[in-house]
């Protein structure tokens, strides 16, 4: 019974990493740079949900939903601002301006609002505890797994379905070919980074929800975890970031059960190194042959 | 002629930096420089090993590596174990510390220099913060609280040891090895075709920076009495990477230049670290969309001087090669 419950501790965490992996992945699969300023969207969201909660009193899902535009925008201006200069520079310049805006949200943060965390108020969610062949099931952990899951049938929806969604497949594979084609590339890439940065708003909120505390620098290490999660699945698909996030969440939760809670961080980082070791292409990635 | 000439060169600067130790021992011992002097001047010499060593991994041999606060923790704390523990005396620790970070880096380097750009970042970020959680779980070093050490880095093992560093890694960027590391920067495969061990020298360098990272470690831990696992998470890494970075990748004056002028400037900022960190960001963000080869380019500052003639040796670097 205990290894049950850990595993349902372990899939509403993953489903916290897979959101804010789901972003990581559609944002390198496009332009292929690690948005370390990603967790710190999914830090924003968390604040902009706390205080929307908070302070204009609203429910759980209309704070969500304010915090998802909220970090849509957020993430688009990040892209024209800090990113779209750097398009044809090195990647090393484009991975070192990512860090710079990390910092500099992080900071600023503080600068702005202290360094003192908040606590998201209890009793946002009215769902009362299940208990199933003796596993609790928290109202918390059947939210956030229905929020994620809902969110992650509509990301589909939109990828695959959808006309801008297509356009963002195109662009992965070919930036080029896709202008050719008449594609406005400047605009796709401006989409996937709100609708990643929408995902890690909602993330940030239902992170809050769950843990309660919240402060400025809460994105780092769920932020690198998150990322993770998507070398994991392979960088750049999406279904793998889903199950990188999830797996990650179990293979964390059984670690802890196991009476290594400290040990928690350090085994994320040794699944990755493992996975790029054995298997850099992740989980669901190919093997891409290089050419000169 | 240019033989001599360098000689001539090379003898010249390191008189010149004996001189500048010995005046500022007499300063320091006269006690003409007050104690906040000191300590600052302190953190610049830790600060130009850190920098000079990482210069060697990202600057000469293009591996992007932006967990180096790791060896400077692995240095630190193998070096305060030296001494506090086993009571060994100070230049024992600083060789150990050195060396216990070069093992920490083959080890590190053997398996992750396979990866190339992004995922090599990523997988020396996370042996990064591996190292921090190790020494977070070690209870034989304190754990969270921390390790106590004795103030045993004195001006003349610290200036010693940034002279040493210099030396070696600038004869180093000049020798054979270092002129293969070069080639692997701008252009992996095609060193790989001119028949150079591609593997061997990226370990190799990658070795090497671990090892003067130690040494500043060791330098570290006894100059601050003492050292917790939180003094090393990746901000410690980015920090150090600022200064390769702002420097100018693959010039070593800049990254010393660079040491020493964040070094001030974060001193006098020290009562008010946010706005020093969103200080820091945005001259990161704005030195990558205005002047992504940083401060001096691979141009080293000596090259400045020598009117109409084209620098020799480095590498006519253009802007658009991936260096990552």
């Amino acid at each position: 019974m205990e290894l049950i419950q850990q595993l349902v501790n372990g899939i509403s965490l993953g489903s916290i990493y897979a959101l804010i992996a789901l972003g990581y992945t559609m944002v390198y699969g496009i332009v292929k740079l690690i948005n370390f300023a990603h967790g710190d969207v999914f830090m924003v969201g968390a604040f902009i949900g706390f205080y929307s909660i908070t302070i204009l009193d609203l429910g759980f899902f209309p704070a969500l939903l304010i915090s998802m535009v909220a970090c849509a925008i957020f993430g688009v201006l990040i892209e024209r601002i800090a990113y779209k200069p750097l398009r044809n520079a090195t990647r090393i310049a484009a991975l070192i301006t990512a860090i710079g805006v990390s910092l500099f949200i992080e900071y600023g943060t503080i600068y702005i609002r202290g360094a003192q965390p908040e606590a998201y108020p209890d009793g946002i969610v009215p769902l009362k505890t299940l208990e199933i062949f003796g596993v609790k099931i928290s109202g918390q952990s059947i939210l956030i797994l229905g929020t994620s899951l809902i969110l992650m049938i509509l990301l589909q929806f939109i990828v695959h379905k959808t006309k801008i969604g297509k356009a963002m497949r195109a662009v992965s594979h070919d930036m080029d070919a896709a202008r050719l084609m008449g594609i406005n590339v400047n605009n796709t890439i401006s989409a996937t980074f709100a609708i990643g940065s929408a995902l890690a708003g909602a993330a940030g909120v239902v992170f809050g929800v769950y843990y309660t505390k919240i402060e400025p620098l809460m994105g780092i290490i769920p932020g690198l975890k998150a990322f993770v999660a998507a070398v994991l699945g392979g960088i750049g698909i999406i279904p793998g970031a889903m199950t990188g996030g999830l797996l990650l969440g179990v293979i964390e939760s059984l670690v802890s059960a196991a009476g290594y809670s400290l040990w928690r961080d350090g085994v994320a980082f040794v699944v990755l190194i493992l996975i790029l070791i054995f298997k850099p292409a992740g989980l669901f990635g190919k093997n891409i042959r290089e050419k000169v | 002629m240019t033989m001599l000439k360098q000689a001539k060169f090379f003898w010249t600067s390191i008189v010149l930096a004996v001189i500048f130790a010995v005046v500022m021992q007499f300063l320091i011992n006269g006690g003409s420089l007050n104690q906040f002097y000191v300590n600052t001047l302190f953190f610049i010499g830790i600060n130009i090993i850190l920098a000079v060593s990482l210069h060697l991994i990202i600057g000469i041999t293009g591996q992007f590596s932006i967990g180096h606060a790791g060896f400077l923790a692995v240095g630190a704390y193998a070096s305060a174990i030296m001494t506090m523990k086993l009571s060994l005396p100070f230049p024992v620790a600083l060789l150990v510390g050195g060396v216990a970070a070069a093992v920490a880096g083959l080890i590190i380097g053997i398996p992750s220099l396979r990866l190339k750009g992004d995922y090599l970042a990523i997988a020396t970020l996370g042996f990064g913060e591996i190292v921090r959680i190790v020494f977070l779980n070690i209870d034989y070093v304190g754990g969270a609280s921390g390790m106590t050490v004795s103030h045993f880095t004195t001006w003349p093992w610290l200036i010693g040891c940034v002279i040493l560093t210099i030396v070696v890694i600038a004869n180093f960027t000049n020798s054979t090895h270092g002129r293969a590391c070069i080639s692997i920067r701008e252009n992996e495969i095609a060193a790989d075709a001119m028949g150079i061990n591609t593997t061997y020298y990226k370990v190799t360098a990658f070795a090497i920076g671990a090892f003067f990272a130690g040494i500043a470690g060791a330098l570290y831990a006894h100059n601050f009495y003492i050292i917790q696992p939180t003094n090393f998470g990746f901000l410690k890494s980015f920090d150090i990477l600022i200064f390769v970075v702002l420097g100018g990748l693959g010039s070593m004056s800049g990254a010393v230049i660079a040491a020493i002028l964040l070094t001030i400037i974060s001193t006098y900022l020290s009562s008010y670290p946010e706005v020093r960190m969103v200080i820091y960001s945005l001259v990161l963000i704005v030195m990558m969309l205005f002047r992504p080869q940083g401060l001096l380019g691979t141009k080293e500052i000596t090259s400045f001087f020598k009117v109409g003639k084209a620098a020799k040796g480095g590498v006519k670097h253009d802007n658009k090669n991936p260096v990552a």
